[in-house]
């Protein structure tokens, strides 16, 4: 019988391998893109690498954050237009950043169960092709007029528009309830963990040069499909210096009465681009002569309340991570790899912050002390987004794909397989974690068989 | 990529303009299509003694229509002449002169195919058959409407009806072979065995093709595939968007690899054999040109060229020789150039390394026979791919017409010589290098 807490696997979900397209900044390479054309693009070069052509896979799920309504159906779109069977139902999902994320472990908890076989997640996002609204003001009259039935009726309407209701409505990253853009959010997080300008810059400078030497060493040559003439993520700065970082004017909290310490350099710029993550049971795997680099463990999701300024906006991993690993009846140490989102250096740096502070432990994650350290050298070692860029829901899947290749090519090390976390943080104080470990034959910890 | 001129003097006032005033008026090729006929019409059989029976009896069994005598005024799809018994030159003039006349009535897209013996013996035997070389590729330059001549060369012991005898001689007749002319393929051995399906020749075996991006890859990929094989595309991960449209259009993997890389072929061994269960075709296509006179040429262009289109294939061969699971029959078949053969200036390293290819072929060939493999290369002449289309005007036009069909090969000819090549009835045929090059006047 399950232990009460424990999670109750039927089986496993395993993560076969992943297909993205190159990350590009912002009108860029991508200008031209819709969020279906890029999804399209990187589930057809996952088609490619496993040969899952005219396939009928058991479900398809991903998402957009930045998305039009014309896209309602935008992953099954994105299915029909691609090389698998058109029989392959799909469905959108939204949760922020951590859309992709949650695409993985929700189709990974079906295969589990035994609901599905195969699985594709994905996300995907354009800020270049961002939706523009009309005003509240024109949306109104425009739908009174739909209705109106005569002519006066339709001039009386009409008479109600205003110069200002003309000016589109531009989407903006600002949060809803305070205001404040996700960066001036970061910024005050940033100051309260008393984050140095000289610590964030040099996270950036490591992720540049962890994705960078990642690409030289052909690491991204299965996880990747060029798109639109770009072969590595623009972004991407190899020759980035301590001194060109440390140049750089900050961005964010300059009016917080502390030192404004968050650049261009070390906060994730706005970026175009799509992932796909290809899930499967160990059988489906098997008979399709297919790799299995990971099995998907474990998630979870928090939010924190940063309305009222309890919590910082991007904190919700940092009580998301104790619960998972406490679950797992696991510890950091444990971890043989941090893929903790770089949405901005003081994101990650704040997070770690925070796990080391004895009284944070103690007082908020209810703990005897500091929740613990993380070795960097375990953080982001293949590089994360301050490298890469953030299209919004595609940085699960980036990071679902990279993690599970490292993970198998780390194997049983150490007389047990490998285990990697993913820590991605989201828009609305949300937050949403997740547990890998290498694929090995046989039981895992905490699994309960029947 | 398209042969502007080649339409225009196809039809209507185009063609009477050029027939008028002299002009070459390159002929629509009869190319390979499933499910078609291997030939249309009768195919006369020249020569007698048993090795012209046995091919008789060949033909027949194909369902052709044989005849061993020219029914005069009938328009004939081939002829085949069988000189394999020839002792002296003067055994030439009797079976040559009397298929002569049949020229005439060969049909549009016709075939001539000699059969004859590798030069040896004793010399008046050495000259016969030596003489068989200079007669086929003479006839070929007076053939017309698309009509190609080639030969087969047999080994001493190996009999006219050999499986890579017939193999060879069915590939001559059929449109695969719409784009080789005044070419000679020697059967060296009595392995092989003719396929069960003629329009499935590589059903159940697993390929891999390097380069299979775009041009002639990507056709070779697409053509094995029709074939019946399963394909590996391989590519640079720089090209795997378009990579990874080819091998969504044929149901194939594709598979992001730097061939230079010292692992790439344990790479490729690996993944033919985790995904697909096994590794029976290595084609070697990808290649690249730096071209430079050598008086200019640097380190960078000569090495890059040297690495990509020969060391890398030695590398790759290698692990494939040493591989447990490349020894059923294996194929390995090379994309040479007939720059390698004949030169082409502005090309020494490009030159030298597919002079390389084709000593490589020649040298490997031993090492696979006692797998009952084989390896040979294919040398391509002028082909219309986006890389010949940027060639300048002038130039291209040029590059067109210089051959005795009078117009660019198209990938697919290339393909359909690979596949041939990589097919279990051309087992009997290792260390050769086969052109694609409609019997180039420039080297041959």
């Amino acid at each position: 019988m399950p232990m009460d807490g424990q999670p109750q696997t039927v089986r496993k979900a395993v993560v076969v391998g992943g297909n993205r397209i190159p990350f590009a900044r912002t009108g860029g390479a991508y200008t031209k893109s819709s969020n279906q054309d890029m999804l399209t693009a990187a589930l057809d070069g996952l088609i490619a690498r496993f040969g899952l052509q005219e396939e009928r896979i058991g479900e398809v799920a991903a998402g957009a954050v930045l998305k039009h309504s014309r896209d309602f159906n935008l992953t099954r779109e994105a299915v029909l237009g691609s090389a698998l069977s058109p029989e392959t139902p799909a469905y959108d999902l939204q949760q922020a950043c951590a859309t992709g994320l949650e695409t993985v472990l929700g189709l990974a908890n079906k295969i589990r169960l035994g609901q599905l076989d195969s699985a594709i997640a994905g996300g995907v996002d354009s800020a270049s092709d961002a939706p523009i609204a009309v005003s509240e003001g024109l949306r109104e009259v425009l739908l009174d007029l739909s209705r109106a039935k005569t002519l006066p009726q339709r001039l009386q309407i009409l008479a109600r528009l205003r110069p200002k209701d003309l000016a589109p409505d531009a989407p903006n990253t600002g949060e809803p309830r305070t205001g404040l853009s996700m960066g001036e959010h970061q910024a005050l997080t940033t100051a309260q963990w008393n984050i140095s300008r000289e610590a964030q810059d040099e996270l950036a400078l490591n992720s540049h040069r962890n994705l960078a030497a990642a690409y030289d060493a052909g690491f991204f040559d299965d996880l990747l499909t060029p798109y639109r003439g770009l072969t590595r993520d623009s972004n991407l700065r190899p020759d980035t210096s301590p001194e060109k970082l440390a140049s750089l004017k900050p961005v964010f909290g300059r009016n917080l009465g502390s030192e404004a310490t968050m650049t261009a350099g070390n906060s994730t710029p706005l970026t175009d681009g799509a992932s796909t993550v290809l899930l499967a049971s160990e059988d489906w795997a098997d008979g399709h002569d297919l790799p299995k680099l990971a099995t998907v463990l474990d998630g979870e999701a928090a939010a924190v309340d940063f309305v009222h300024g309890k919590d910082g906006l991007l904190m919700a991993p940092v009580f998301a991570v104790p619960r998972l690993l406490a679950r797992n009846g696991l510890t950091l140490d444990d971890i043989d790899y941090f893929e903790i989102h770089e949405a901005f250096a003081g994101t990650v740096l704040s997070t770690l912050a925070a796990w080391e502070d004895e009284k944070f432990g103690r007082e908020r994650l209810g703990l005897d002390g500091a929740f613990g350290k993380v070795d960097r050298s375990k953080l982001n070692v293949n590089g994360s987004s301050l490298a890469a860029g953030h299209p919004f829901a595609a940085t699960g899947g980036r990071i679902v794909a990279t993690l599970a290749k490292m993970l198998h090519e780390k194997g049983n090390e150490g007389g047990r397989p490998a285990l990697g976390l993913v820590s991605v943080c989201a828009a609305g104080g949300q937050g949403v974690v997740a547990l890998l470990e290498a694929y090995s034959e046989g039981t895992t910890p905490g699994e309960i068989h029947d | 990529m398209t042969d502007t001129y080649a339409r225009l003097v196809s039809h209507g006032l185009g063609r009477d303009l050029a027939r008028k005033l002299g002009l070459p008026q390159p002929a629509e090729l009869r190319r390979y299509r499933p499910g078609q006929p291997l030939i249309d019409g009768p195919v006369l059989v020249g020569g007698s003694g048993p090795g012209a029976d046995g091919i008789a009896a060949a033909l027949l069994s194909w369902g052709l229509d044989v005849r061993r005598h020219a029914v005069p005024k009938e328009k004939l799809g081939g002829i085949v002449l069988v000189l394999d018994a020839v002792e002296a030159p003067g055994d030439l003039k009797q079976p040559v002169l009397a298929a002569a006349p049949s020229l005439r009535d060969l049909a549009p897209g016709g075939r001539v195919v000699t059969v004859s013996r590798v030069p040896g013996g004793t010399p008046a035997t050495a000259a016969a058959r030596q003489g068989v070389g200079g007669l086929l590729r003479s006839l070929a330059k007076e053939l017309r409407a698309g009509a190609t001549g080639n030969g087969i060369l047999l080994a001493e012991d190996i009999s006219p009806t050999a499986p890579s005898a017939l193999g060879a001689l069915r590939f001559f007749l059929s449109g695969r072979s719409a784009f080789v002319d005044g070419q000679f393929v020697r059967v060296s051995s009595a392995d092989g065995r003719m396929p069960d399906d003629a329009d499935a020749p590589l059903a159940g075996k697993v390929a891999v093709v390097t380069g299979a991006a775009r041009g002639i890859g990507a056709a070779i990929a697409r053509t094995l595939h029709r074939d019946g094989a399963t394909v590996v595309a391989v590519d640079v991960p720089g090209a795997g968007d378009h990579l990874a449209e080819v091998a969504n259009g044929i149901r194939g993997t594709a598979l992001q690899l730097d061939i230079t890389r010292d692992d790439a072929g344990q790479r490729i061994i690996d993944h033919a054999v985790q995904r697909h269960g096994r590794l029976d075709i290595m084609v070697h296509n990808a290649g690249i040109t730096r071209d430079k006179l050598l008086v200019n040429m640097d380190q960078s262009r000569w090495g890059s060229v040297i690495d990509v289109n020969i060391a890398a294939q030695l590398r790759i061969n290698e692990a494939l020789l040493a591989s447990e699971h490349f020894r059923s029959a294996p194929r390995i078949v090379s994309v040479a150039s007939t720059s390698g053969i004949a030169g082409n200036r502005g090309q020494t390293n490009y030159a030298a390394s597919k002079g390389g290819v084709m000593g490589m072929v020649r040298a490997t060939a031993p090492l696979l026979a006692e797998y009952g493999g084989s390896i040979n290369a294919v040398a391509p002449g002028f082909i219309e791919t986006e890389m010949t289309a940027r060639i300048p005007f002038a130039t291209r036009e040029i590059a067109r017409r210089l051959n005795s069909l009078q117009q660019g090969g198209q990938p697919e000819d290339v393909a359909e010589a690979i596949s041939f090549l990589a097919g279990d009835s051309a087992g009997g045929i290792s260390g050769e290098v086969l052109r694609v090059c409609g019997q180039n006047l420039v080297g041959a």
